[in-house]
Formats: C-alpha cells, structure tokens, sequence
C-alpha cells in the first residue's frame, strides 16, 4: 500500500507536470509557425486598421430639407494621399456640402495599401463613394459587382463628357459605372531653357529623336531620365513603343490577351527600346521617379517620358520652374500608325460601391449618386485642378481659362490623338501587371536588353497562359 | 492526499473483485491519482491552448492547404469549378519564375544569417559578457536595430543605398570609384538587403546569447582557469557546450527568421527584380489586387512544409532532451 501511495503521488506530480509540458509544447509549436506565417501576415495586419471604413458616421445632425431634398451624409473612400491631392479632394467634398448641406466623410488611405486591399476593401464595408481608375481595373470590378451602376446619372453627365469618356466609363455590360474626373497625358517633358541654351529642336520623328540623344551625350547630358524602382514607369515607356510601332488595336489587343507576347510584332518592340537604352539614365531599376524628375530638374537629363504628374517635382521647386516645363508627343515612325497619335492618357475618377450603405436603395444613395453626379461637373473639377495642375478637367464644362501653359497644352495633345490607352497597369489584368508579373518582366528586360528576347517574350507568355481564368 | 489513498484503495478492491467474480456488476471505478480540481486545472490548462492551437493555427493552415489546391480569388464564391488539384503546384514548378528565385533567396538568406550574422552576434556577446567598459552601451547600440519600426529601417538603408543621394555611393564617388546601382542591380541588391538584415539580426542574437552567458555558473570558468585555460579555450571547451540548449534556440530563431524574412525587401521594391523571396510572392498573390488568393496559398503551403523541418528537428530534439533528463 505504501508502495502504492508514494508511485501514486510521483505519479500524480508527473501527470501535472507533463499537462504543463504539453500545454507549453502546444503553445510553443504556434509561436513557432505563426513566427513564420505572421511576415506574411504582417501587412494585412498593421494596413487593415487604416482601410477600415468608417461609413456614414452616425453624427448625421438633424434631417436638414435640401433644395434638392437630400438630407443626411455620404463617404468618399480617397486613395488620394499626398498633401496637395488630399486638400483639393476635401475641397470638392466641402463644396458639395455648401451645395447640398450633406456631409461627406471622407476617408483617405495611402495610394499604395488602397490599391493593394481593394478587392477586400469592396468586398467588406467600403465606404459610397471611392476614387479609382478608368479601363481594365474598373470594368473587372464592375463585373463582379462590386460597382453600382450609375445610367442615371449619366443621362445628365452625356452632354458634359466626349464620348472617349463615356467609353472609359462603361462596363462590358453596357452599363456606366465610373464619373471621371481628370486625365493627364503621358509625353516626352524637357526644359524651354535648356533646349534653348543648346539649341536644340523638338524631334518629331525617331531619326530626329534619335540624333538629339546623341547630341546631348556629346553635351555631357543624359539624354533620357529613367526610373523603375516601383515596377510601373517603364510600363510607360513599352506602351507608347508599341502604339507607334504596332498601333493601338495591336496594342490593346495584347494587352486584352488576345494576341501573343511572343508575337514577332513584340519583339520588335523590344528591339527598339534597346536600340534606345543606351541613352537612358543608368540604374532606373534602383531610382524612383521622383529622383529621375531631379534629373530633369537639374538640367543633368535632358528629357524624360512620363506623365504629367512628374510637374507636381517642379511645382514643388517655384512657378518659375514649374513654368520652364514643357512636353512633346512621342516621336513618330514613320509609318500607318502616325496618323493615330495615340498616347496613354489615364482617366481617374470615382465609382459607387455596391456593399457600402449606398448600395441600398434610399437616401444614402441617392447622396452617392448626386455626389458623383457632382464631382462630374466642370464646377468640381475645377477646385481640384486649379489644386493639383498636373491634370486637366475631364467635364466639358471646366473652366479652362485658368489653366497654365501645360494644362493648355495637354488638352490640345490629347484633343488631337485618335486613339488613347489608358496605361499597362490599367489596360490589363491586375494579376498580369502585378509586382512579380510584369513589373518583374520589364525589370528583367532593363537590367539586361541584349537577352535572348524570344526567351524573355515566351516567359511572358508563360505566365500569362499560367493565369487562372481572369473572372 | 487522503482523497488520492481512498481512491486507490477502492480501486484496488475494485480490480481484486473483478478478478474474482466473472463480470463486476458495477461501473468500474477508474484509477485516478487526480483530483476534481487537477482535472478542470489540467483541461484547461491543456485545452485551452490546444483550442487557441486548433483555431488559430491548424485551422488557417488546413484552410490553406485545401485552398492551394483551387484558383479561388477572394471575389468571388468558392465552387467545386476552382478546384484545379495540383495545378498551381504545377504552374509554380514550371510557369512562374519568380518562385525558384524566390527559393533559392530563402536558402542564402538562410546561410547568411547562420554562418556570418549569427556567429558574429555569438563573438560579440562573449566579448559584452567581460564586463569591458561601456558594455550596456554597446548593448543597446547594437539592440538598437531590433526595436526600430520598419518605416525607420527603411528610411536608413534608403539613405545608405540610394544611387543618386544615398551615402555609401557619395562616398565612392568622391573617391572616383565605382558606384553601384544597390537597390535595382539584381546581382547585388540581395546582398545590401542581406546586410540590413544581419544589421538587425546580429543584435538579436547578441541579446539572445548574452543572455545565456549570464546564466553560466561562474564555478565552472573558475575551474576552468584553475585548470590552465585561457579566456578561448574555456569558451570553446567549457562554455559553448554548457550553453547548448541555448545555441540549439538561436539555430531555431536564425531558421525561423530566414523563412520568413519578409520586411527588408518589402519595403525596398515590394519584393521583385533580385528580391524576391517566398513570403513577398506569398503576399503578392494573395493580399495585392492580383487576388490570386489559391495560388498564393500554393506558395504558403510550399513554406509550411519548409518550416516544417526545422520545426520537427527542433521539436523531436527538446522531447529526446526531455526523457533523458
């Protein structure tokens, strides 16, 4: 009995002691693997409090009767996160409220994490209205539901758009689904002063562009200001080259899937940009284009194909230098494509979101609709260019007479062009342009052109049939 | 105590009666040593975690698994249509090159931070652990990389590394050397990422190991020194083995902290061009606007079952240290 009793009590403590054993052991293996999800994890983690939306907060002040009988708030979901942006986006939303006395919250989240958790941010509890791109990326969302189809509206917006904009705001059902607000134009920027310093011309066609590098090599100048550290800029640069050399129904029908990479139509177009490398600024895929546009700046480069955004690095400087800017569509071929001066020329603008409360019929949506309905008058956009100079008005009705010699200027550049992309990024899949998809791609082709290119196209291709049906 | 005696002495007569009769009538009376309230103390101490275990960890890991094995985008409803079974297992191997570089980035990493940032976080805690003059202030500086947010650590290397105004490169340029492009030249950018890495690693080791070597019974390097050994010899003959379950921590913490690397080369170009590394493509796919959440799982599932090695050797190692002692 005693022998008994006392294994008994070693046994009772062993039995206690392997409970805590095992109770550590179960919570040391999490630690372990969660160690090693949670990198993953991480991002989703510290930007999901930023993305949460806050839709229609409850300080909605006594039902106050409109003009127009709206009562009450709507929310404004913004990706428009840098300083100057972000002021002329509560500038609008502030001018709707003077118009309508409906609030707008807006709530504005870091351009990069808001492109980043969009699928997740429209499939949770967006916000009425959000801010997004025309194309590819606004059809697709469109067709999942995501979007609220906004006909109506339209019905009154018609006769203030082009028709270019009434395309780029429909979805593959016929639907509109987008107000724009702006465009910008993608072209060649250079400095008045520095051209006219070394007097050179602006080229108009390859030939001519091509003996202008040189010279400007000759006058210890980069010729052309290249940056591609965030994997986008460079897409730029492959879209005008195949708009010029293969034309724009080419050009989206790539894009689109429907022809292929390996086609000998792209290689050509890779042909030339390397023709062209040697004289663009060295090391783009270490530089952020902020840094390239310094470049310019500094009169170091000569010219650089970008946006127009790349005016906000000369703004920031003085209106002198901002006023020294100026651009040249990309130079010709010489061939059946000229005629169709096509350039990318992104449109942003704002979409209602299908599972925010203004999904619902009733009178958030109706403040939805009448807010976009809003922001797609001349009026509107009018606060937010004369902000931010580096767009111009998409309404008809804008106010051009305030614009600066640039803003003048890309009407006219995008007024003349038959056709217009909206940017790679925007023209095809989100999975196919992503980070480790074409980014990657045209990174791989920068850091070294003279690769085997029809390896490199059937890589392309690879990936791209790898893809899993794109809805 | 008394309850537990009782018990054994019913159970005892219990199994003699059992024994004796050809059936026992009654319930068996279980043998227990527990009582209640170790009962309910062990369930829960038991339960608990496994609960938190079963929810937080095997849960998302099977969901995982089973999604791997679909090209579900989180947009739409999951059907029996995503199920592709391998497919994306395929499509990694064979399509999608950024995953091999992915892998072998993971390996160097590995080897990196084991055979240099480790071993120098290992010298210096020895060389702290002398009681030299200052030595908390090296301490910290070299903690220091360890608790900065990773905004800050951005912002430091992208000052280090910029090719147009960052400072190693305005060094070798006043120098006339060469200047290399750090972040976007994908033969070197996984080394300056590897060298902001050991930059924090090395100080989390330090700490690590210090800490160790505090524990060590001082008796022992006295003995030691009786016995004629210098300051190396003791270490390399005495210390280094008392310290084994801590060496055997900081080869886990160096593994677990290579597979998921993640942070550096994330905020340097979102991990492409050089960098890519297996969490980075993890992320990529599933949490981007690529969305594509089945195939990202793929990828998470082929890092699972790397973790998972490491994770048995450990594991499999602490049970065996455990029934010897």
């Amino acid at each position: 009995m005693d022998e008994i009793t006392r294994a008994s009590q070693v046994s009772r403590r062993e039995v206690l002691k392997k409970g805590l054993l095992g109770a550590a052991g179960l919570t040391v293996l999490p630690t372990v693997i969660a160690a090693c999800s949670s990198a993953a994890a991480t991002p989703v983690v510290t930007a999901a409090p930023v993305v949460t939306p806050v839709p229609g907060v409850s300080v909605t002040p006594a039902p106050v009767v409109t003009p127009k009988g709206l009562t009450g708030t709507v929310s404004l979901g913004s990706n428009y996160s840098d300083a100057i942006p972000k002021k002329a986006m509560q500038d609008m939303a502030d001018a709707f409220t003077k118009k309508t006395t409906v609030a707008v919250t807006v709530n504005t989240v870091d351009h990069g994490t808001f492109q980043n958790q969009i699928t997740s941010y429209l499939g949770g509890k967006p916000e009425d209205v959000f801010t997004w791109f025309s194309g590819f990326r606004m059809r697709f969302f469109a067709k999942q539901g995501y979007a609220l189809a906004i006909d109506d509206v339209w019905t009154t917006l018609k006769s203030n758009y082009s028709d270019a904009f009434k395309v780029g705001s429909t979805g593959d059902d016929g639907h509109q689904y987008f107000v724009p607000i702006y465009n910008y134009p993608w072209a060649v920027f250079y400095r008045k002063s520095l051209f006219a310093d070394k007097g050179y011309k602006v080229p108009a066609t390859m030939d001519d562009f091509k003996a202008l590098c040189k010279q400007m090599q000759t006058d210890k100048l980069t010729p052309i200001a290249f940056a591609d550290k965030d994997g986008w800029p460079a897409m730029g640069t492959f879209d005008i080259l195949n708009l010029r050399l293969n034309g724009y129904q080419f050009h989206v029908d790539l894009m689109a899937g429907k022809e292929k990479w390996t086609d000998a139509k792209v290689i050509a177009v890779f042909n030339l940009w390397k023709d062209l490398m040697p004289y663009h600024q060295t090391g783009a895929a270490g530089r952020i284009w902020q840094d390239a546009a310094q470049a310019l700046v500094k009169k170091t480069a000569g010219m650089y194909l970008l946006g127009m955004f790349v005016s906000q690095q000369f703004k920031a400087v003085d209106d002198a230098t901002l006023a020294d800017l100026d651009f040249f569509p990309f130079p010709s071929l010489g061939n059946a494509f000229d005629a169709e001066k096509a350039l990318d020329a992104p449109i942003d603008g704002f979409m209602i979101a299908a599972k925010s409360p203004a999904g619902q019929a009733g009178g958030e949506q109706d403040n939805a609709r009448a807010f976009v309905g809003f922001l797609g008058t001349g009026a509107a956009q009018d606060i937010y260019v004369a902000a931010d100079p580096s767009n111009v008005a998409a309404a008809k009705d804008a106010d051009t007479t305030k614009y600066n010699a640039l803003q003048q200027k890309a009407v006219t550049l995008i007024g003349a062009a038959q056709k217009i992309t909206q940017f790679m990024d925007r023209d095809t899949r989100p999975d196919f342009a992503g980070a480790n998809g074409m980014q990657n791609f045209i990174l791989k082709f920068i850091s070294n052109p003279s690769q085997d290119l029809t390896a490199f196209t059937q890589s392309i291709q690879k990936f791209w049939d790898s893809l899993p049906p794109a809805s | 105590m008394t309850q537990a005696r009782e018990d054994n002495a019913l159970d005892l007569a219990g199994s003699q009666a059992g024994q004796a009769g050809a059936r026992p009538s009654r319930r068996r009376r279980r043998f227990s040593v527990l009582t209640r309230r170790d009962k309910i103390l062990l369930g829960l101490m038991v339960g608990f975690p496994l609960f938190l275990d079963l929810a937080l960890i095997w849960g998302p890991a099977l969901v995982s698994i089973g999604l791997s094995l679909t090209n579900w985008r989180n947009t739409q409803p999951l059907t029996w249509d995503n199920f592709v079974g391998l497919g994306n297992f395929e499509r990694l191997a064979s399509a999608y090159p950024p995953f091999w570089e992915g892998l072998k980035h993971n390996v160097l990493w590995f080897l990196v931070l084991m055979l240099i940032a480790t071993p120098i976080g290992m010298f210096f805690a020895v060389l702290l652990d002398r009681d030299i003059k200052g030595s908390r202030f090296y301490q910290s500086i070299f903690y220091l990389p360890v608790v900065l947010s990773l905004a800050v650590i951005g912002i430091i290397w992208q000052l280090q590394y910029s090719a147009d105004n960052g400072f190693i490169d305005a060094v070798l340029g006043f120098f006339n050397l060469p200047k290399p492009d750090w972040f976007g030249d994908p033969n070197i950018n996984l080394w300056a990422a590897l060298v902001a890495a050991s930059w924090r690693h090395v100080g989390y080791i330090m700490v690590l190991y210090l800490a160790g070597l505090k524990s060590v019974d001082p008796s022992l390097r006295e003995a030691a020194s009786i016995d004629g050994a210098n300051g190396r010899q003791t270490f390399q003959h005495v210390v280094f083995w008392v310290m084994m379950p801590i060496n055997v921590v900081i080869v886990v913490i160096t593994t677990i902290e290579s597979l998921r690397a993640f942070d550096i080369v994330y905020i340097i170009n979102q991990g492409k061009n050089g960098l890519e590394l297996l969490s980075v493509l993890i992320t990529n796919n599933s949490i981007s606007e690529a969305n594509l959440t089945g195939f990202g799982a793929a990828i998470a599932v082929v890092l699972l079952v790397i973790s998972l090695v490491p994770i048995v050797i450990f594991l499999s190692w602490m049970m065996r240290e455990d029934t010897s002692a």
